[in-house]
């Protein structure tokens, strides 16, 4: 488990950016402590602006402050900024193809303590029925940071979500990460998991946990949701021949609904899906165990695996 | 007072009355579009696009020029007019609104159509992307003037209030909004469907100066836009009073012609009645 929080990485990676691009402004709705956007307020008061609860306005502030050659980072919780702005991010940002990058932070079920209304767990499937948007999901701290300068620098729309919790560390020093390209975390021959976000890192515990019942599983990180990697989908489920995709979401339009939308049209294959099965979960005592209580588990990934496995030709 | 010469108002009120040919003549030809809201912003659009905004068709990406963002989308014929007898586009093109392949979409969008600042169609984007705007030219010039269009409709939404927030907050004097304020709307007429009155107060309210015009004015419009721009500390709200379907007898104030097709007979007198109007 990394030492920090998902957020915090991206906090500081999005304050030393800041440095480095003096295009770059930060605008977040009254939550800047909590996503903490706060670290760039402090270093660069002038390029940060604060709406308040004001979350469709922040968005079209974005959008006005694109359309005048900034690349504004918008920033504040996944579900309100996916689903209060969600036409402003279709008509002015999506549509109209603006530069604005929409960070939704205490994404899934991270926000443990304040329960459903909190959680963003349809927001996937929001974002990736937007023409123009980009995807992304870091799987750990590693990527949060990287992503950052990805972000700033892709021409056009961007949402990515970050976790409010501390999630395990997937990739070491050397790890790079593009838009539209999936990673091999893990090889393996039986089966593929597919992860995003904060379940990568349980797609490995549970692969550990198959290898020791002789399943050879492999790994693939899905970082970026749309555009989908879909030559790393297709050879996986080529060699391997069954896939569970593993999401902090609903199993409806996320990461496994772009993989079965691949895998049918390419190439055909067994797969299962781990996420939240069309439901809004409850409060829980922190993010782990609430993960572990609504099908979020590694076992539940390996359960999954188990089942697929049956189903292979 | 600011001078303004009767050949400019001459001039300007010639502009507005092709502008209402034009959207008669293409909302006729379409078979859609929504002629009221149209003909109730005219006389506005023919003094921005033809006298006070710093703006060059030849160069439609000008870093300097002035924005103008059409907040209240559905007037999107009258626009195109302006747009077009500017010279952003040639005069044709206009008969091509709405099809396959035509730079004119339905609703103004940015990427296709030469002029248009940004894609418009939900209302209550515009006042919010105008302070965005603002805060970026302070940021990383060049200066220039946002100018944004909004109706009564745009009005009712909650964005366009959001965005009132924000321009009083950061003070947003670089924003003139031209409110076309004529007291209709698709249901009916606004201080029935949902009353914004005392507007004047209510912009007060949020931090702005607030200019009250008769919208068909064109004197009074160039003078509410010269003093405007003399006002450096807040936004402005210039709220212009208008007729909706002004200069087609049958048309004004009505509701039913918000989004109507003139039939024949209609459309025969509505052109003769807008070839023989003078303000």
């Amino acid at each position: 488990m990394s030492e920090i929080p998902q957020r915090q990485a991206y906090g500081i990676a999005l304050a030393d950016y800041g440095a480095i691009n003096p295009q770059v402004v930060v605008l977040d709705a009254d939550v800047s402590s909590s996503t903490l956007t706060k670290y760039f307020a402090e270093r660069f008061p002038g390029r940060f602006f604060n709406l308040g609860v004001t979350e469709a306005s922040m968005v079209n502030v974005g959008v006005g402050l694109a359309l005048g050659g900034a690349i504004p980072f918008v920033n504040t919780f996944a579900a309100l900024l996916t689903l209060r702005a969600c036409e402003q991010i279709r008509t002015c940002v999506a549509y109209a193809c603006t530069n604005v990058k929409l960070i939704g932070g205490y994404a899934g079920l991270s926000d443990y303590k304040d329960g459903p209304t909190h959680f963003a767990t349809n927001d996937v499937a929001l974002m990736r029925a937007m023409p123009n948007m980009v995807v992304l999901a870091p799987a750990d701290n590693t990527e949060a940071a990287l992503l950052v300068p990805v972000i700033a620098e892709h021409e056009g729309p961007v949402y990515m979500r970050i976790s409010r919790a501390a999630v395990p560390d997937v990739f070491g020093n050397g790890h790079t990460v593009r838009i539209g390209q999936g990673t091999l975390v893990r090889p393996g021959n039986d089966v593929t998991i597919i992860g995003s976000g904060s379940m990568v890192g349980r797609c490995v515990q549970a692969a550990e946990l198959l290898a020791k019942e002789g399943i050879s599983a492999r790994v693939l990180s899905m970082t970026s949701i749309k555009p989908l990697d879909v030559e790393l989908v297709c050879q996986a489920a080529e060699e391997t021949g069954a896939l569970v995709t593993a999401e902090d979401h609903t199993i409806l339009g996320g990461l496994g609904s772009a993989v079965a939308e691949a895998l049918a049209e390419r190439c055909p294959t067994p797969i299962e899906f781990v996420g939240l099965k069309d439901t809004f979960a409850e409060t829980g005592p922190d993010p782990d165990t609430l993960m572990d209580a609504w099908g979020l588990a590694v076992s539940d990934v390996a359960a999954a695996v188990r089942r697929v496995l049956q189903r292979k030709r | 007072m600011h001078d303004h010469p009767e050949s400019l108002i001459r001039e300007l009120q010639k502009r507005a009355r092709q502008i209402r040919l034009d959207v008669l003549d293409m909302v006729y030809r379409r078979g859609a579009g929504h002629p009221g809201g149209s003909f109730s912003c005219a006389d506005m659009l023919a003094a921005l696009y033809f006298h006070h905004l710093k703006i060059d068709p030849a160069r439609p990406d000008w870093p300097e020029r002035d924005r103008f963002l059409l907040s209240k989308g559905h007037a999107a014929a009258a626009l195109y007019s302006a747009l077009a007898q500017r010279g952003f586009f040639p005069i044709e093109d206009l008969q091509h609104w709405g099809h396959l392949g035509a730079h004119l979409q339905g609703h103004p969008d940015r990427l296709k159509t030469p002029g248009v600042e940004m894609s418009s169609g939900f209302l209550g984007h515009g006042l919010s992307i105008a302070v965005g705007m603002a805060l970026a030219q302070r940021l990383h010039g060049p200066r220039y003037h946002i100018y944004v269009m909004m109706s009564d409709g745009d009005m009712q939404s909650g964005v366009a209030w959001e965005g009132a927030l924000a321009a009083a907050k950061f003070k947003t004097s670089e924003v003139t909004v031209l409110m076309d304020y004529n007291d209709v709307q698709l249901d009916g007429p606004t201080h029935d469907i949902m009353p914004l009155e005392p507007l004047a107060n209510k912009w007060r309210a949020f931090g702005f100066a607030v200019i009250e015009i008769n919208g068909h004015d064109l004197r009074q419009i160039l003078e509410a836009l010269d003093t405007a721009l003399e006002i450096h500390s807040l936004p402005t709200v210039i709220i212009a009073h208008t007729t909706k379907g002004k200069g087609v007898s049958f048309m004004e104030n009505s509701a039913k012609w918000h989004g109507a097709v003139p039939n024949e007979a209609e459309y025969a007198r509505a052109r003769a009645e807008l070839k023989g109007y003078v303000l």
